[in-house]
């Protein structure tokens, strides 16, 4: 066996002397190797990785008998020393490509400023090597590139800009924490791809922090599991993914949605509940003094489709696609929607002011983000009653508490939570809250605008058994909008892909899934990244 | 009794906030705020230190016409230390001093002296000032301190008695002690200080020989309302521009960017100046209405707080726009609107409680650059008027004397004092009240 590259000897990590984060942990880290620290959130992933560059906040303290990397103990260097680790020895690449550049820097500056951090080159030298880095993370036409600010590039080459970030230094180790979780199946399939090209042409060795097993199981090759703070199974990828020791990693993995669940999906028509026809949603782009109208963004352009009741149609795409902005336009809450919006005979979008607002209890909506589509100053009974006051104003306020700790019930919450505030919950539960606030007005339909994205695998799962359970118990009907087809796969009865702005192509689940005849959908499902041991 | 136009606001904003507070009462949301800023130590320090000086404020709202002093309209305030305000040297004296600050021809003897004369009042009592003069004061404190002794064991034993006769049970209270010790700080502190009054000019005189410590105490009124009267007339304005130009865009935003950016490219102190020269020829006009002197200060003290409400709104309406800008946008807002909540509901329910954070530093701030803007405006005479006591005029007369050798420093120090207290207490209250009515800093409890 190779000598280790970093070896971690039993880490501990303590927040305000008595939270204990990392607990005892021992792993290593072999040159030229990719290793994954999967586990869902708050498991102290991340805490990890920034004990090792020791950039742990004030609070924390670090417990560990030795971290050394090619032999040095980190613990043991002073801060200037670290200063030169950092960076230099060890490099690290952050999820959110968005903030982690800054936006008024070019990002051949931003390249030039790491690279001087670590290498006294002239200013000629550096432009060169800037270029060279560009072109290993493959921008496209680096020349001309090199000059642009970070909001002229898309987010999948904003990575690639951290990522030649990261390589200035020319490190031995690289550290990527969740690097493509905010990026499209497509871009992350590049992304990962493009991080296994240069490890292979540097040698380097990549740590890999992700919570997503199914895309760990392609790139790694050895894994660790962590759970609460504790490594609970290492292992060869290939050995951990088809023979699970651990029971956490086994409910890991069966709690992962698979594509092949949708075969057992029983198709029954049924009657149309929602009748969307040749719907637009444009933007007008104005310019000048007066504000002309001079074009117009196509969010949305000429969609069509019908839910039948009860059922769910799963609306897939990459970001910007316009599948968001059709969801929340389909209700009414932006401005700019065109076309008819029939949700059981009624046309919504002929409808206005009072008349408008009467119908809004036959098609509700839950959000992405379980953090901001809850008010921080409201009590979760408040928020849950908030609909029932505002469209049932004729139920009396104990009728009301009553049906509140109903539903809070059916969404599986403990009974005490009304008089709580959102924060007090975790992520899957204040989801959770928001299923209960649209089911108080008694929707027909509930527009689900990516609500599993933002939470972990397990956590995921329940949501969606929770959302299945709803539909069977009361008939609802489900426009579920999502980037992830093995999502899908186990809710959606009917896909509809969109690809900017339109519909490309849409039909039964399995035939879309399996069959699909349109170029497009068959590139989203080749980047899907699929469990590799498990297909036996 | 006499009722003044900012007596009346005054008691009618007491009689609100009572209301506001009683009907508050109970409620379960409410419960867990208010527990927090009864926990928290320096939230009730400084709540005790505002009470005082507002309660001194409300004494001095309660105006009469007095039976001697030839029918003045005095306050309740002016009523109880009327030894104060009738202890009026000739001129300047150092606090404490037995004589006057600068040497004059004194008859010693039937011989005419250039010498420092004798206080008509400040240590009158004493035959030989220089020697007897340390010990007299230490002497006087000890009396002043056992005094304010007597009356805190009075007072807090009155209190706990009724309040256990009235609750039936001993109140859980993490406080207890800070706010006991504050409450005696202040009560000795006042008595000591009000006994040894009766004897000195504590904070010395000032350049007509009025005792310092009575302006001092006096202004307390003139700042509080100046910072309430003014924040009352400024909010209201500001919330309600502010929220409707980001909650509703469109022309509505137009309308309003376009008011206040009119008035923001006017200079303030021109409109104040032209405010308070309207209000001194129309009540030169209508003799008749404005009698008396304090009425028409008052009156003048009045537009004051209006006009300085009026010029100083756009400042938070533009913070206010900006984070309605941002909060419209918030999926909880677009919820509302998928829930059928109406506008105003979600004008009420959705966007005030979440920039009311806001609304709440930039009052405590403006309250404090209201008190120090009196001061300025003093400096060029478009302030209160000359015969408000105000820490303004205080310190105006006493810029003057800053390049006098020996420097004439205790008017300065004393408007400085008080306005410090009542500022940082001000600040720190509403740091905790922030805190407390924000869920979110309660994660980790």
């Amino acid at each position: 066996m190779t000598k280790s590259l970093l070896q971690v000897e039993k880490l501990s990590v303590v927040f305000n002397t008595h939270h204990k984060v990392v607990d005892d942990i021992s792993f290593d880290v072999y040159p030229g190797e990719t290793f994954a620290l999967v586990g869902e959130s708050g498991s102290g992933k991340s805490i990890t990785a920034l004990s090792v560059l020791r950039l742990l906040p004030n609070n924390a303290t670090i417990q560990a008998s030795s971290i050394t990397l090619t032999g040095e103990n980190l613990l043991k260097k002073t801060e200037l020393e670290m200063c030169r680790i950092r960076g230099r020895r060890i490099a690290l690449i952050f999820q959110d490509p968005m903030s982690s550049l800054n936006p008024v820097m070019t990002i051949g500056d931003q390249v030039a400023e790491a690279i001087h951090q670590h290498f006294p080159l002239s200013k000629s030298d550096t432009q060169q090597r800037v270029l060279e880095l560009l072109q290993q993370v493959e921008l496209p036409e680096p020349d001309k590139r090199i000059k642009d600010y970070p909001h002229q590039l898309s987010g999948g080459q904003r990575q690639r800009v951290m990522i030649a970030i990261a390589l200035a230094g020319k490190p031995d180790l690289l550290i990527a924490d969740e690097p493509t979780t905010s990026l499209d199946v497509t871009i992350q399939a590049q992304i990962l791809s493009l991080l296994k090209n240069i490890q292979k042409e540097t040698g380097m060795g990549l740590w890999l922090i992700s919570h997503d097993l199914a895309l760990v199981s392609t790139i790694a090759d050895r894994v660790a599991v962590m759970q609460k703070g504790i490594i609970v199974e290492t292992g060869n990828s290939g050995d951990l993914f088809s023979r699970p020791q651990h029971p956490y990693t086994q409910k890991l993995l069966s709690a992962l949605p698979s594509i092949q669940s949708c075969l057992n999906h029983i198709a029954e028509q049924k009657l149309p509940l929602l009748e969307v026809d040749d719907f637009h949603c444009y933007y007008p782009i104005r310019k000048g003094l007066f504000k002309r109208i001079a074009g117009y963004v196509r969010a949305v352009d000429g969609v069509s489709f019908t839910i039948q009741k009860g059922k769910t149609l799963a609306l897939v795409g990459e970001s910007g696609c316009g599948k968001t902005t059709l969801g929340k336009s389909l209700l009414n809450l932006i401005p700019g929607g065109a076309g008819t919006v029939k949700i059981d005979g009624i046309d919504l979008h002929a409808l206005s002011g009072e008349s408008l607002r009467k119908q809004r209890a036959n098609m509700q909506i839950i959000f992405q983000d379980p953090f901001s589509s809850m008010n921080p100053r409201m009590l979760v009974g408040d928020i849950v009653a908030e609909g029932i006051k505002a469209l049932f104003p004729e139920i009396g306020e104990e009728q009301r508490k009553d049906r509140v700790s109903l539903l809070l019930e059916q969404v599986g919450l403990p009974g005490d939570s009304a008089l709580r505030y959102p924060h007090e919950f975790s992520g899957g539960q204040r989801q959770r809250i928001c299923i209960a606030r649209a089911l108080a007005v008694r929707p027909k339909l509930i527009v689900c605008d990516e609500p599993t994205s933002a939470l972990d695998v397990s956590v995921q799962a329940q949501i969606i058994a929770l959302l299945k359970t709803l539909q069977r118990e009361q008939g609802i009907s489900y426009l579920f909008i999502t980037h992830d087809l093995a999502v899908v796969a186990e809710i959606a009865d009917e896909i509809a892909v969109m690809y900017q702005g339109k519909i490309i192509e849409q039909g039964k689940v399995e035939k879309i899934l399996f069959e699909s005849e349109h170029e497009y959908t068959k590139k989203l499902i080749a980047a899907l990244p699929k469990l590799e041991n498990n297909s036996k | 009794m006499i009722f003044l136009w900012t007596d009346t606001l005054i008691f009618l904003l007491l009689l609100v906030l009572i209301g506001i507070a009683c009907a508050l009462r109970g409620k379960e949301p409410i419960q867990r705020p208010l527990n927090k800023i009864t926990n928290s130590r320096v939230g009730m320090v400084s709540l005790v230190v505002l009470l005082f000086y507002v309660f001194v404020g409300l004494l001095d709202s309660i105006h009469f016409k007095s039976n001697h002093d030839n029918n003045e309209i005095i306050s309740l305030l002016d009523y109880c230390v009327t030894p104060l305000r009738d202890h009026n040297e000739k001129t300047y004296s150092a606090p404490f001093a037995a004589t006057l600050y600068s040497k004059e021809m004194v008859a010693k003897e039937g011989v005419m002296q250039w010498d420092f004369p004798r206080l008509a009042y400040g240590g009158k009592h004493l035959t030989d000032p220089e020697s007897e003069k340390t010990g007299d004061i230490f002497q006087k404190s000890m009396i002043g301190f056992l005094i304010g002794f007597a009356v805190f064991i009075t007072l807090t034993s009155l209190f706990s008695a009724g309040y256990y006769l009235l609750v039936k049970k001993v109140p859980k209270f993490n406080a207890l002690y800070p706010v006991l010790i504050s409450f005696f700080c202040i009560v000795t502190v006042s008595s000591l200080l009000g006994y040894l009054s009766l004897y000195y000019h504590v904070f010395g005189t000032d350049k007509v020989g009025e005792d310092v410590f009575y302006q001092a105490i006096k202004s307390i009124r003139t700042g509080l309302v100046i910072g309430t009267l003014t924040t009352l007339v400024m909010l209201p304005l500001a919330i309600l521009f502010g929220i409707l130009a980001g909650f509703f865009r469109g022309w509505v935003d137009d309308l309003i960017q376009y008011i206040y950016t009119t008035l923001n490219s006017i200079p303030g102190v021109l409109l104040i100046a032209a405010s308070v020269l309207m209000v001194q020829v129309y009540m030169a006009n209508h003799e008749a209405e404005f009698t008396s002197v304090i009425v028409r200060a008052d009156m003048r003290l009045l537009f004051l707080c209006l006009i300085l409400g009026v010029t100083s709104w756009t400042g938070l309406c533009r913070l206010l726009r900006a984070e309605t800008l941002k909060l419209r946008e918030m999926e909880y807002v677009q919820a509302a609107r998928a829930l059928g909540v109406k506008q105003h509901a979600i004008l009420l329910q959705h966007i005030l409680p979440n920039v009311m954070h806001i609304v709440l530093i930039s009052v405590v701030l403006d309250f404090s650059s209201l008190v120090l803007a009196e001061a300025v405006l003093s400096y060029i005479n478009i302030g209160v008027d000359p015969t408000t006591f105000s820490w303004g005029n205080m310190i105006n007369g006493a810029r003057l004397e800053m390049a006098r050798e020996p420097i004439v420093w205790w008017s300065l120090s004393a408007a400085f004092i008080f306005m410090f207290v009542l500022v940082l207490a001000a600040n720190l209250f509403a740091d905790v009240v922030q805190d407390a009515f924000d869920p979110r800093s309660a994660v980790n409890e």
